[in-house]
């Protein structure tokens, strides 16, 4: 379970304050599956890297379990956020320099798992996303949606109970996104609280409900089982 | 893969700007190495050639007031040649070489000279490795380096140091006033004293007193003169820094009874030079650790501010700021150790071959300086990109994800 209670995020800018994130409330129950909808600059980017224990809250509590994340030292928020939570990125973010393999590596690596382990469970992952024969292959000489297939193989190298997606199809094409959205989908069925970012009614209708957030705001919590789409900007 | 493994992929990416930090580093390293590698065995050789000046201290009976240095043995005053035995036996360091002096009248084809008894070294130094320690059992003199073949010097040059090295107790050296005067030269027979002396050698011109003294062995000049077991001045040659160090005290606490005076321009002379060498050596060291310092920092923050997409997505996916703090100054630490190695091997390079036409020296490798080239090298990698790599360990992961 993953609760935001009156959660406020405010930027100094030079103009002045910008509220990113007014009182929010929300409740993100285990194995939900939640598309975050709204018009550019709502703040849905804000309230993911506030849930993703990226970004501290200029007031209110995040709590993921049953501890407040924003009380526990840096440290000890990088390895709640290491074992419990994975992002997934628009334009993927992989590490240009290091291979297909070395990329799903990296958390294991950070997280300091053994080197034979890692392998396998890199290698057990790309194979699943379908990318056992490109695990050598270098971001550079992999194509938009194998680029995206390593980073969902990348989120789940720790095996996080939370996945927090940003526009995850944004710059794909039909075909690779509907894949990309299956894997969501049996990321979610094996137990996993999704968490998608999207302007696509095709992800907020998969979703078990959509958060429409307005003005940093949340203009409507969705309820379970209601026609997710409805709500998308 | 590890953490380390990271690093090194990185760097190997981006090999073009690691190179240039590299190349910064390298230089200095080099030229600092092959300016201290020179400027030691430069230092060395200058002890070597003023070591030949003479004695920078002098041993007198109380009562004599130094008038000049070349005279400073004319007097009537004497003091006991034990004082040698005790300053050989003693542990005064820095005493390089001892030359106890009389002199006594003597008349050469009707003109008057001095005769001035010399001790040779061989005879002290045989009491020191029959007592077993004192200050000529140890091999190294001022500027002396191992490995460094000494060119093996003449009596002639030998008595211009005010040391000889070995003295038969018939031989006999001339000054240059004396030959030209009598006409004796060298392989003569002469009689000082009432006994007859063979000339081993005649002095070159030094435009000194020097030039009018016959050198005999002291204890045959003791013996002749009927003045006993007695000298007028024992000259010194004492390494620089330790005069600096307080030889003068050493000596003054050992013999109480004598008046121990400095040849201070000589002393002085030591100094100046070596300070400057040393001063030029450090003047190198800052523009190393200032433009070196310089390239390192600013490729490490042009490299973090270009990789705070990669840096804030390691830290989404759990690296934490101490791991972001340590991937880049292992980083600086290769940069350093690399740049350390090459420096050290291209400056003795550098130097071993260039030292000899540049500064007329011979020059030889210095193991010694690896280990303060690594040194210097590392810790001028590491602070330089310790402000770089907080930075980045504080980066908001956020603001390196545009996207979200």
């Amino acid at each position: 379970m993953i609760a935001l209670e009156q959660v406020t995020k405010q930027y100094r800018h030079r103009r002045g304050e910008v509220v990113g994130l007014d009182s929010v409330d929300l409740r993100i129950d285990r194995g939900e599956f939640i598309a975050l909808v709204g018009p550019s600059g709502s703040g849905k980017s804000t309230l993911l890297l506030v849930l993703g224990t990226m970004m501290s809250p200029t007031s209110g509590r995040v709590v993921v379990g049953d501890t407040s994340v924003y009380d526990l030292s840096v440290a000890r928020r990088t390895q709640l956020r290491r074992a419990k939570i994975g992002f997934v990125f628009q334009t993927f973010n992989l590490i240009p320099y290091l291979t297909a393999l070395q990329n799903v590596q990296l958390p294991l690596a950070l997280a300091g798992v053994a080197v034979s382990e890692q392998v396998s469970r890199a290698s057990e992952l790309l194979e699943r996303v379908g990318l056992a024969e490109r695990m050598d292959h270098k971001p550079s000489e992999l194509s938009i949606g194998q680029q995206q297939r390593v980073a969902l193989a990348r989120t789940l190298a720790n095996d996080p109970e939370i996945i927090l997606a940003d526009e995850p199809t944004g710059n794909l094409d039909p075909d690779t996104r509907t894949q990309i959205l299956q894997f969501f989908q049996e990321f979610n069925q094996e137990g996993k609280t999704v968490v998608i970012v999207t302007h696509d009614p095709a992800v907020a209708e998969m979703a078990h409900r959509s958060v429409r957030i307005v003005d940093g705001r949340i203009a409507h919590p969705g309820i379970a089982g209601q026609e997710s789409a409805a709500y998308v900007a | 893969m590890r953490i380390y493994d990271i690093v090194m992929r990185e760097i190997l990416e981006r090999k073009s700007q690691m190179m240039m930090s590299f190349i910064a580093i390298f230089l200095g390293i080099t030229a600092v190495i092959a300016i201290k590698n020179i400027s030691y065995f430069s230092e060395k050789a200058v002890e070597r050639e003023l070591d030949t000046l003479g004695a920078n201290v002098l041993i007198l009976p109380k009562s004599v007031t130094l008038q000049d240095y070349y005279s400073a043995d004319l007097h009537d005053e004497v003091i006991p040649e034990e004082y040698v035995l005790r300053l050989t036996m003693s542990d005064v360091e820095g005493v390089d070489n001892l030359s106890p002096k009389l002199c006594v009248p003597v008349e050469l084809s009707d003109r008057n000279f001095t005769l001035t008894g010399i001790l040779p070294k061989s005879e002290f130094s045989a009491k020191s490795a029959w007592a077993g320690a004192g200050i000529f059992g140890r091999p190294l003199g001022c500027g002396v380096v191992e490995g460094l073949e000494e060119k093996p010097e003449d009596k002639k040059t030998l008595v211009r140091k005010r040391v000889i090295e070995t003295l038969e107790a018939d031989e006999t050296l001339i000054g240059a006033d004396v030959a030209a005067t009598t006409g004796i030269g060298e392989g003569d027979s002469l009689e000082l004293l009432g006994q007859p002396f063979k000339v081993i050698a005649v002095l070159p011109e030094t435009g000194t007193v020097d030039d009018s003294r016959v050198f005999a062995h002291l204890h045959t000049v003791q013996e002749l003169s009927g003045q006993g077991e007695v000298v007028n001045a024992i000259e010194v040659v004492g390494c620089c820094k330790q005069i600096a160090a307080g030889l003068v005290d050493d000596i003054n606490t050992l013999l109480p009874d004598a008046k121990v005076v400095t040849v201070t321009q000589i002393a002085k002379a030591q100094l100046t030079i070596n300070e400057m060498l040393r001063k030029v050596s450090l003047a190198f060291i800052g523009i190393i650790v200032v433009v070196g310092g310089a390239s390192i920092a600013n490729y490490m923050y042009s490299n973090v501010s270009e990789r705070r997409r990669e840096i804030g997505t390691m830290m989404a996916l759990g690296a934490t700021p101490s791991q972001v703090l340590w991937m880049l100054l292992f980083k600086a630490a290769l940069l350093g150790i690399v740049g350390g190695l090459t420096g050290y091997a291209t400056g003795t390079l550098l130097a071993v071959n260039l030292g000899p036409q540049f500064a007329g020296v011979p020059v030889l490798p210095m193991p010694m300086l690896l280990g303060w080239a690594l040194g210097l090298s590392l810790l001028v990698a590491l602070a330089a990109s310790y402000f770089p790599a907080r930075r980045a360990a504080n980066l908001d992961p956020c603001i390196c994800l545009q996207e979200v």
